[in-house]
């Protein structure tokens, strides 16, 4: 008997403007997937970030805000607050939340703000041309490191998720990623349990995905799912990081 | 009832009292009082008090919570006001609602901590990037930095639109008696089908200020431009002796008390003087001041800083009246002598 595969409920039926082979659309379907699957698409409230993941609300079929860039755990903080009783999530880039938004994701995790996270890691600044983010990495060539990006000159890449282990209001982490199958799996459960750590009120939670960005790394989408299995995941490992549920 | 109260706290009264159950603030002299006030008063009545990691936290939970359908506030000082900014516009071009509270004091950068009002031009031409407007009220008593932030929820939830209360640090910090009616509700509540509230019963929606598609944000400009239009009936303004008045005095906020003793003095003086006083900084009482000035030709505006609504009072009297201008900046206050001497002083030449 063959099994249909069919599109969540929580997700329109619309093209998407993504590039070939990003990871955008993936897990923008994992979030709908685990949404429909707890029963939860008229309680939640989403909030976008700037950057390629700035038009959710075209994708996904229910309430989504944007935020200004970084401010996207703040303006969720706003609503959370105020309904406490709804599932409220970012989606946010790397450049959103570990360059202009760190202030904003430190103090959201500190104060244990019960909200979900969901960063997608690419290394890259993809909406605005593929420019040099806190998360490239050491020897990776970007529109704004030429040279590669060197220690000495333009730093290292910055782990926002061990940063944010020490933090008392932060109970669960987990970095995963969607290179492969069985990492898709692990994202689709990383992301159900933070949802469920949230309507537990259990507290902040993050999730991490290591993310393909093919038009600004040069590579085929192929490619740049084996230098995430090669070469990311070696400055940024796999795995539950903090889970103090 | 009659309370003793400092503005800061009067103010913060009128927000409760206005339905105001989300605050979130970050530390700023001198409008401290205000956000202890709130932390305060919010534990008392259900409301959610957040002491944000900065001005930029601020005003973007205020956003996140006006978005979700609150009544909901932010109070600073010029330089956070500043940071603020970034979250105003996206206020504006989201069509969100909010009151933000600026207690202005000196600049520019750091400055210092005495009451200012340097911040006009910010406050009324944008301060933000891109076309939008704010109604921007300026108290100038305790009372009515009760009253005014009282109505400008009402008026944020009328145009969809945030709303500045615009006092300095004087009115913040000095204490005075105000009165309300115990029993008074929030006024102006209106249905938000547009809130985010999880899309139960509906089709899914969404806030945002991003509008790419070729023309389409020139529309929703068009469409903001046409409800900044409209808010111009919301213009207030106290006018007080004016008829036959050899000098008319403006000023807004404390310099507008300053100037009401200086009527006095002139009156001493055989100078009969008027005062107008916008209550509505935006939208601008043009149309007050235009027709009071094709009756007298000598206006005298006063303010605490280089001159920034001495711009407008001009752009009203289009040349039909002289308008002189006496300010201090930096903290300075204008006193009752500058101003006098000025206008006796410029009046003997003329008489």
């Amino acid at each position: 008997m063959t099994e249909k595969i069919t599109r969540p409920a929580s997700m329109k039926d619309v093209a998407m403007h993504y590039c070939p082979g990003c990871g955008h659309g993936l897990i923008h379907r994992l979030v709908c997937e685990v949404i429909d699957e707890i029963g939860v698409r008229e309680k939640t409230i989403a909030v976008a970030p700037v950057g390629c993941a700035v038009l959710a609300y075209d994708y996904w079929d229910f309430d989504t805000l944007e935020a200004a860039h970084g401010r996207t755990p703040a303006v969720a903080t706003g609503i959370k607050r105020v309904h406490p009783d709804k599932l409220v999530f970012t989606y946010q880039g790397d450049g959103d939340l570990a360059a202009i938004g760190t202030s904003e994701i430190i103090h959201a995790g500190n104060r244990g703000e019960d909200i979900s996270v969901i960063f997608v890691n690419n290394g890259v600044y993809g909406m605005t041309g593929g420019q040099m983010a806190p998360t490239t990495l050491i020897g990776q060539t970007t529109a704004t490191s030429l040279y590669t990006r060197r220690p000495e000159k333009e730093g290292y890449p910055l782990k926002i998720m061990e940063m944010m282990a020490v933090l008392p209001g932060v109970v669960y982490l987990e970095r995963t990623s969607v290179h492969s199958p069985k990492a898709v799996l692990a994202t689709k459960r990383a992301i159900r349990k933070s949802f469920e750590i949230q309507l537990d009120r259990k507290g902040f939670s993050m999730v991490e995905v290591l993310s393909p960005c093919p038009t600004y790394w040069g590579l085929s989408p192929v490619k740049s799912m084996e230098r995430i299995e090669k070469e990311v995941v070696k400055e940024y490992p796999l795995g539950t990081i903090k889970d103090v549920c | 009832m009659k309370y003793l109260s400092t503005g800061n706290e009067a103010c913060g009264e009128g927000a409760i009292r206005a339905g105001c159950r989300f605050y979130a603030g970050y530390p700023i002299t001198p409008q401290n009082e205000l956000t202890a006030y709130m932390a305060r008063r919010m534990e008392e009545t259900d409301g959610v008090f957040i002491q944000a990691e900065s001005e930029l936290a601020a005003i973007n939970m205020v956003f996140g919570a006006s978005a979700a359908g609150a009544r909901a506030m932010t109070s600073s000082s010029s330089p956070g006001i500043s940071l603020k900014q970034e979250g105003i516009s996206y206020m504006a071009g989201a069509e969100l609602p909010g009151v933000i509270v600026n207690v202005m004091r000196g600049g520019p950068g750091l400055g210092n901590i005495a009451g200012s009002q340097a911040d006009y031009f910010q406050a009324t031409k944008g301060g933000g990037h891109g076309d939008y407007r704010m109604i921007v009220l300026a108290p100038s008593t305790g009372q009515e930095m009760f009253d005014l932030t009282y109505e400008a929820f009402a008026l944020a939830d009328r145009y969809n639109n945030p709303v500045m209360v615009l006092a300095d640090g004087m009115l913040g910090q000095m204490m005075e008696p105000i009165e309300f009616d115990d029993n008074i509700k929030p006024s102006g509540i209106v249905e938000k089908p547009w809130a985010m509230t999880g899309a139960k019963g509906r089709a899914a929606g969404s806030i945002k200020s991003l509008l790419l598609k070729d023309g389409v944000l020139e529309e929703h400009n068009k469409k903001l431009q046409e409800k900044y239009t409209s808010m111009a009936k919301e213009v207030r303004c106290e006018t007080v002796d004016t008829d036959g008045a050899d000098v008319i005095l403006v000023a807004y906020g404390s310099m507008a008390r300053i100037a009401r003793e200086c009527m006095g003095i002139l009156a001493e003086h055989g100078i009969r003087a008027g005062l107008i006083r916008p209550v509505t900084l935006w939208p601008f009482p043009y149309d007050v001041i235009r027709g009071i000035a094709a009756k007298c030709p000598r206006f005298f505006v006063t303010e605490m800083s280089a001159g920034q609504m001495v711009e407008d009072v001009r752009l009203a009297v289009q040349d039909d009246s002289k308008v002189s201008f006496c300010g201090r900046m930096g903290g300075g206050v204008p006193s009752v002598d500058e101003i006098t001497e000025q206008i006796i002083g410029s009046g003997k030449k003329k008489i």
